[in-house]
């Protein structure tokens, strides 16, 4: 089975990119499961049931969505086995910038759109950094040179990446992206496989019920920000 | 390539363009020494940093190996060059055939024309991602007389396609001068300014109402923003062919915004309902259900009436520039229309 990772913020066109890819991998006799990570809740899982793929849903409640990922993808690989995919697609919210849920040896997606502003692809963490292809959506809205800004801008954060210009809408963009999915690696089990870049843990007191705020009641792992440098 | 930057001092490294030096900063948090090697740096960068940058000690290094590669690959691609673009028959939406073998060439202008939904912007979908056979038409795309090699096909490097549509606008919240610098930038080659100055010149050419440098992106009328779109791609795109989707209502010179493309050695196909946009390509293929059914050549006789269109059209400007100035439309339009007298 290939399993693929695919991560990005909010609202830039995850669900819309892994839904269109499906279908096309799906006319091509492929049999495609998609497990959708996110916090609270999500309707997502109606759109790929829609499609007619199998799915399954985990929501973190109140930890952060990519470490809940982490603690359960190799479940849902065993979920995907039993359901007898080829591929199964795993939808994360990144809500999070910082942490990432790409894993070694499994082919990673961060998806992006052109309207998040030139500097995005900048200051996005691992999670587009560390990713194998980056998908640029919503290109249909902006200019040319905006696409070619952007695209500039995403090779110089993560030139190892392969770059796919995907409209979430029409779908364009699916063939080169199951070009990339296709020759994703097979693996058999996640168990044992490392992180491509660890997860903070950033356990401050706040994380652990801490309420009240002032300078007592901040002990552990508490970073300051310096408001005296020059230009302060 | 892991010999040249391990050669290469910190200084060197980040002389080659300034997201190499933003790296150095950014991982350390201060300038690095510039006569140091990478090693040293690296080895003086605390574990507390790369955490926080998001990347480990091999990582960063791998990092700076391939940006450096991906600088020299940006510095060095020329444009690729299409000498032919040939479309090959697919299948309708019945599934029928598609009788079609049509070969395009730099500075040459095609319609696409046809009912809405017919398959004009599927047309050009086809071309844009180069299709092999794997869209719902079925059509295949050759480049120079053969399939692209799929380094080509899915490469963001060397796109051989841009678009212009009715859909799109600027974004970006950032005046007109420094965006277009820094799309100029991307091309890392050439005097940055003056390319700036050629294509706002240019862009004033298209629409009616002059901008400068200093005016905002996203301020633009949609007259003024497509002008600047048509002047950008002509000048600063480095895709031999460009595909328009729809550009009529947009309050610009079209004539003179195509002839730029042209002038570039472009290939242009334009989808369009609009007879003189129409009548201004070479040819135009006819599309019906998903398939192109005609190929019809522009005749004499229908640049003949181009003409009279024109004149039409420009009537029709007029009574709205009329308009637009707030004068009352109340001479008899059949004056400024000699045949109708
Ligand atoms: N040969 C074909 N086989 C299957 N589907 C097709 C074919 N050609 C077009 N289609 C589909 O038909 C639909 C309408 O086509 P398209 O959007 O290209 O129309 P259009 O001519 O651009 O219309 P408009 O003038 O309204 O913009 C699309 O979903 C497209 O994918
Ligand atoms: N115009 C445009 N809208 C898009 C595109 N991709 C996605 N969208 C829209 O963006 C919204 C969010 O998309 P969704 O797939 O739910 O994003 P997710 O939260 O990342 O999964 C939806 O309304 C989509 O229709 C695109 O390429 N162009
Ligand atoms: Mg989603
Ligand atoms: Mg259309
Ligand atoms: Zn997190
Ligand atoms: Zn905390």
């Amino acid at each position: 089975m290939r399993v693929i990772t695919v991560a990005g913020p909010p609202s830039v066109g995850k669900t819309s990119v892994v839904d269109k890819t499906a279908r096309l991998l799906k006319t091509r006799g492929r049999r495609v499961g998609v497990v959708k990570f996110d916090s609270l809740a999500t309707s997502d899982d109606e759109i790929y049931a829609r499609a007619g793929l199998p799915v399954a849903v985990g929501l973190a409640g109140n930890v952060c969505p990519d470490h809940f990922f982490v603690s359960n993808i190799d479940d849902c690989l065993t979920w995907g086995q039993g359901q007898a995919l080829d591929m199964l697609v795993a939808e994360s919210a990144g809500l999070c910038n910082r942490c990432s849920p790409h894993v070694q040896g499994v082919l990673a997606i961060c998806v992006v759109d052109t309207l998040s502003g030139v500097h995005t692809p900048r200051k996005i963490g691992p999670m587009l950094k560390l990713a194998d292809v980056v998908v640029v959506t919503k290109g249909d809205i902006v200019s040319q040179a905006e696409r070619e800004v952007f695209a500039f801008n995403v090779r110089l954060a993560n030139p190892r990446a392969a770059i796919v210009f995907f409209n979430g809408i029409t779908g364009q963009g699916a063939t080169e992206l199951v070009h990339h999915m296709e020759n994703a690696p097979s693996v058999e089990g996640l168990e044992g496989r490392r992180l491509r870049f660890p997860m903070p843990s950033a356990v401050c007191p706040y994380c652990v019920g801490e309420t009240c705020i002032g300078r007592d009641h901040q002990r552990g792992n508490v970073r300051k920000m310096n408001l005296e440098g020059p230009g302060a | 390539m892991s010999r040249s930057i391990l050669s290469r001092t910190i200084g060197e490294l980040s002389a080659s363009h300034p997201a190499m030096a933003d790296f150095f900063i950014g991982v350390s948090g201060q300038t690095p020494k510039p006569d140091g090697s990478v090693l040293s740096w690296l080895a003086g960068v605390g574990e507390d940093r790369l955490s926080q940058w998001g990347m480990d000690r091999d990582q960063a290094l791998a990092h700076i190996e391939a940006l450096a590669g991906q600088i020299d690959a940006l510095r060095s691609s020329a444009p690729p060059e299409v000498r032919a673009l040939t479309i090959l028959g697919g299948i309708n939406k019945q599934g029928q055939p598609e009788d079609l073998r049509l070969t395009l060439r730099p500075g040459e202008l095609v319609s696409v024309v046809g009912p809405t939904g017919s398959g004009k912007s599927r047309l050009l979908g086809d071309i844009e991602c180069l299709a092999q056979g794997d869209t719902p038409s079925g059509r295949r795309i050759l480049v120079n007389d053969a399939p692209p090699a799929p380094g080509l096909r899915f490469s963001t490097h060397q796109k051989l396609v841009a678009q212009l549509s009715q859909t799109m606008n600027f974004v970006m919240d950032l005046s007109v001068g420094d965006f277009i610098a820094m799309h100029a930038e991307c091309r890392m080659s050439g005097d940055v300014g003056s390319l700036v100055s050629q294509v706002i010149a240019q862009a004033n050419k298209l629409a009616g109402e002059p901008f400068g440098r200093d005016a905002a992106l996203t301020q633009l009328s949609g007259g003024q923003t497509r002008a600047l779109m048509i002047a950008d791609t002509a000048l600063l795109s480095a895709s031999p062919i460009v595909l328009i989707d729809e550009i009529e209502n947009a309050g610009i010179d079209r004539k003179k915004s195509l002839e730029l493309l042209l002038a570039r050695e472009k290939i242009v196909l334009m989808s369009t309902h609009d007879p003189i946009l129409a009548l201004l390509g070479d040819r135009r293929l006819v599309i019906r259900s998903g398939a192109v059914v005609d190929i019809i050549e522009t005749s004499e006789a229908e640049r003949a009436n181009l003409t009279a269109l024109e004149q039409l059209d420009q009537t029709l400007m007029a009574v709205r520039h009329q308009l637009r100035s707030g004068l009352r439309i109340d001479s008899p339009v059949e004056e400024m229309l000699p045949w109708m007298r």
